[in-house]
């Protein structure tokens, strides 16, 4: 009796001084799908690191950049990963705000990440954030309603075609709206769209010398289309619609064509929640015969910042998360389908993914038309598809957005809207010292 | 013939008392409604019949367990009211029954610090809380929500106070009372129902306070404000989730208030009818 009271107070002992030892790591996240459902399955990555614990603090996404902003500016040390996305990465890697992803694992192969992705995160060559999914815009369709139109939606679009269609597919009577776009003001709503769909029309926002661009032909062209388009064919109050309120007139039948994140693709075709899942048809985001497309690139991914303390615990953990083996893991437990997209090239080699997900070629050729690099038709200074990674934009951008939005409103008209718009880079750029 | 009328206009006064009140509190009722729905309902459109799922009451507390953020909320609404209590009766004690010629500017002063966004003082406010080692701990945060909470307190026990007698004081005093015993024994008895009806009051505030919970705590202090937060989306629908989220954050607070209405009310009017 007394040896097992001796031995069970040595176990206790010892599991105490073990659960002292632990290390724990708090991971700043958002709430989707698939951030949720890593949560879930985090006892694969514990059990296989017993001295690490994970605490989890999820965020809506405005509050989660502020947060986590305020924390590495100040290097208030409150989280030891974060999820931050491609406008953030470049941006905190110059200030050195976040520590180099270099001890990912011999077998984490960082080659596999999508080159137009890795880019993104990427600063002088070195990878600072790992990404967790990796998205692109496309055109989701409904092909019945395209079919009752007569048109056949072609893989590659153009913008013209896009407007005959929403012309024929607009159907007022019965509450289909041919088209629905962002029109919610935001640098990540509306602006993120429009700059992405400038691209195509051969806008930019900045010359080489960053002048603002926004009194040139290019810009008028672009929006004066998108008002246009939206007026004939896109929803009432357009101007209020983000990702989710699109998201639901999609779902409910009452929107020939969306052009969003690629996201969206698995929202849409889930027969739970979308009324119209075996309706919808995939196709790159239009372009306008310039050689770039209208899509943007974004990937939620995990960085360390430089204020951390436990920099070899938080790296273990990222590489775990972004892993091939994850993706395994995924699929192992909830199926093929439900892994998070758009990371790796070999997911999209994967014939059972590719089974699981009949928009799985779409979304990779959507992300390889996209370089942030050279995000439009003319040379630019920066980097970023549908936003240009410099502290400054998130300010103006939303600026720029609520301008653009009160002119799809019918506030103001195309051309006062883009003076304004002209303005206030003007007045940004000279007082960031880019400009005299 | 008078009767009449006055039947009449406490008729339509009731009328209009119930569809004000439906209509306040509708926005309350309606995310219950919706916390009962699935997912796909919740989308759909208008419906004030529920399928009457608990589905979304599962997954919340499956995705992030409920009882520690509640926990935490009663901590710091309580603890900060207590707190708040303790620096404001004394505080407006000396200011109703020794007023001096600057009492009135200070009260203004005090009030006029909640004039002031709190985004303002985001970064001073994280820096100290940074370098004393405050981040997400639950005194830091009952701290803070006093300091927000006690123009307020301050504000509604003086007007309480001033209603009180200075004579009774005086008589005290007479018989022998100490300052303490004189706050003790016969101002705060006497001002149970102010005092009771600030309590309740801080507490809803504190429960309600969003901005600060948010911003200065990450897993250990985090209270209600923050799980709502948790569940808002930017991309997918989750709005039956979110429903239940809310629903359960604001029971509590509720409930409360739903038994303690008499007491509330009763306070927030006292001296109004003389």
């Amino acid at each position: 009796m007394k040896l097992r009271t001796l031995t069970l107070g040595l176990l206790s002992a010892s599991a105490l001084a073990f659960a002292a030892h632990a290390e724990s790591i708090t991971i700043a996240t958002v709430n989707n799908g698939d951030m949720v459902r890593m949560q879930k399955l985090t006892d694969d990555f514990t059990k296989a690191n017993p001295d690490i614990q994970l605490n989890w603090v999820t965020l809506e996404e405005n509050v989660l950049r502020e947060r986590v902003t305020t924390d590495i500016a100040t290097k208030g040390g409150q989280y030891d990963v974060m999820t931050i996305g491609t406008y953030e990465v470049p941006i905190w890697a110059k200030q050195s705000w976040l520590l180099p992803l270099d001890k990912l694992g011999d077998d984490y192969d960082v080659k596999d990440i999508i080159p137009a992705i890795a880019g993104g995160l990427s600063v002088d060559g070195k990878l600072y954030a790992a990404p967790f999914y990796g998205e692109s815009s496309f055109v989701m369709y409904r092909k019945d309603l395209m079919e009752k139109a007569g048109l056949k939606m072609p893989d590659a679009p153009t913008w013209d075609f896009i407007k005959q269609a929403a012309d024929k597919m607009t159907d007022r009577a019965n509450g289909v709206n041919g088209v629905c776009l962002r029109g919610k003001a935001g640098w990540g709503e509306n602006m993120a769209f429009l700059t992405a769909m400038s691209n195509s029309f051969g806008a930019r926002w900045f010359d080489e010398n960053w002048k603002p661009q926004f009194d040139q032909p290019e810009w008028k062209k672009t929006l004066q289309f998108y008002v246009d388009l939206m007026k004939a064919d896109g929803p009432e109050g357009a101007s209020s619609n983000g990702f989710n309120e699109n998201l639901a007139l999609f779902q409910q039948g009452k929107c020939g064509m969306w052009i969003d994140a690629t996201v969206a693709a698995s929202f849409v075709s889930d027969p739970k929640a979308s009324q119209v899942a075996d309706k919808v048809g995939y196709a790159l985001a239009p372009d306008n015969g310039l050689g770039k497309r209208g899509n943007w690139l974004w990937a939620w991914s995990l960085a360390i910042p430089a204020g951390t303390k436990k920099a070899d615990a938080a790296e273990k953990f990222v590489s775990w998360a972004t892993s091939k083996h994850y993706a395994e893991l995924v699929a192992s437990k909830e199926g093929w389908a439900n892994v998070p997209p758009g990371t790796r090239s070999s997911l999209y080699a994967n014939a059972e993914y590719q089974k699981a997900a009949p928009f799985a070629k779409m979304t990779l050729d959507s992300i390889n038309a996209a370089d942030p690099t050279h995000p439009t038709v003319k040379p630019v200074p920066y980097v970023g598809v549908q936003f240009v990674a410099i502290p400054e934009f998130q300010g103006l951008g939303t600026t720029v957005g609520q301008l653009f939005s009160a002119a799809l409103a019918g506030q103001s008209s195309v051309d006062d809207a883009l003076k304004q718009a002209q303005d206030a880079a003007t007045a940004a750029m000279t007082e960031g010292g880019y400009i005299k | 013939m008078a009767r009449a009328v006055t039947t009449q206009h406490k008729t339509i006064a009731t009328v209009a008392a119930w569809i004000v009140a439906l209509l306040i509190f509708f926005p309350i009722l309606y995310t219950i409604i919706t916390s009962f729905k699935s997912e796909q309902e919740a989308i759909q459109g208008f419906a004030l019949i529920p399928s009457g799922t608990f589905e979304s009451y599962t997954e919340v507390q499956a995705q992030s367990g409920y009882f520690k953020f509640f926990f935490n909320s009663v901590l710091l609404s309580v603890g900060s009211t207590v707190l708040a209590l303790l620096v404001a009766i004394p505080a407006a004690w000396s200011m109703a029954f020794s007023p001096t010629k600057r009492t009135k500017d200070i009260l203004m002063w005090m009030l006029s610090t909640k004039m002031m966004p709190a985004v303002a003082v985001l970064f001073p406010i994280y820096l100290i809380f940074r370098d004393t080692g405050l981040l997400d701990s639950r005194i830091g945060l009952m701290v803070m929500l006093m300091l927000i909470n006690l123009p307020i307190v301050v504000w509604m026990l003086y007007t309480y106070f001033r209603e009180i007698p200075g004579e009774i004081l005086e008589a005290a005093r007479m018989d022998g009372a100490s300052l303490w015993n004189e706050i003790i024994y016969v101002l705060t008895p006497m001002a149970v129902p102010g005092i009771a009806s600030t309590m309740l009051l801080n507490i809803i505030l504190a429960w309600n306070e969003a901005f600060w919970t948010i911003r200065l705590t990450t897993t250990e202090a985090a209270p209600l404000t923050a799980f709502i937060s948790s569940f808002s989306s930017p991309q997918g629908l989750f709005w039956a989730k979110l429903s239940a989220a809310s629903t359960l954050a604001i029971a509590p607070i509720l409930i409360m208030g739903w038994f303690s209405q008499k007491q509330l009310v009763r306070g927030l009017t006292f001296g109004a009818v003389k």
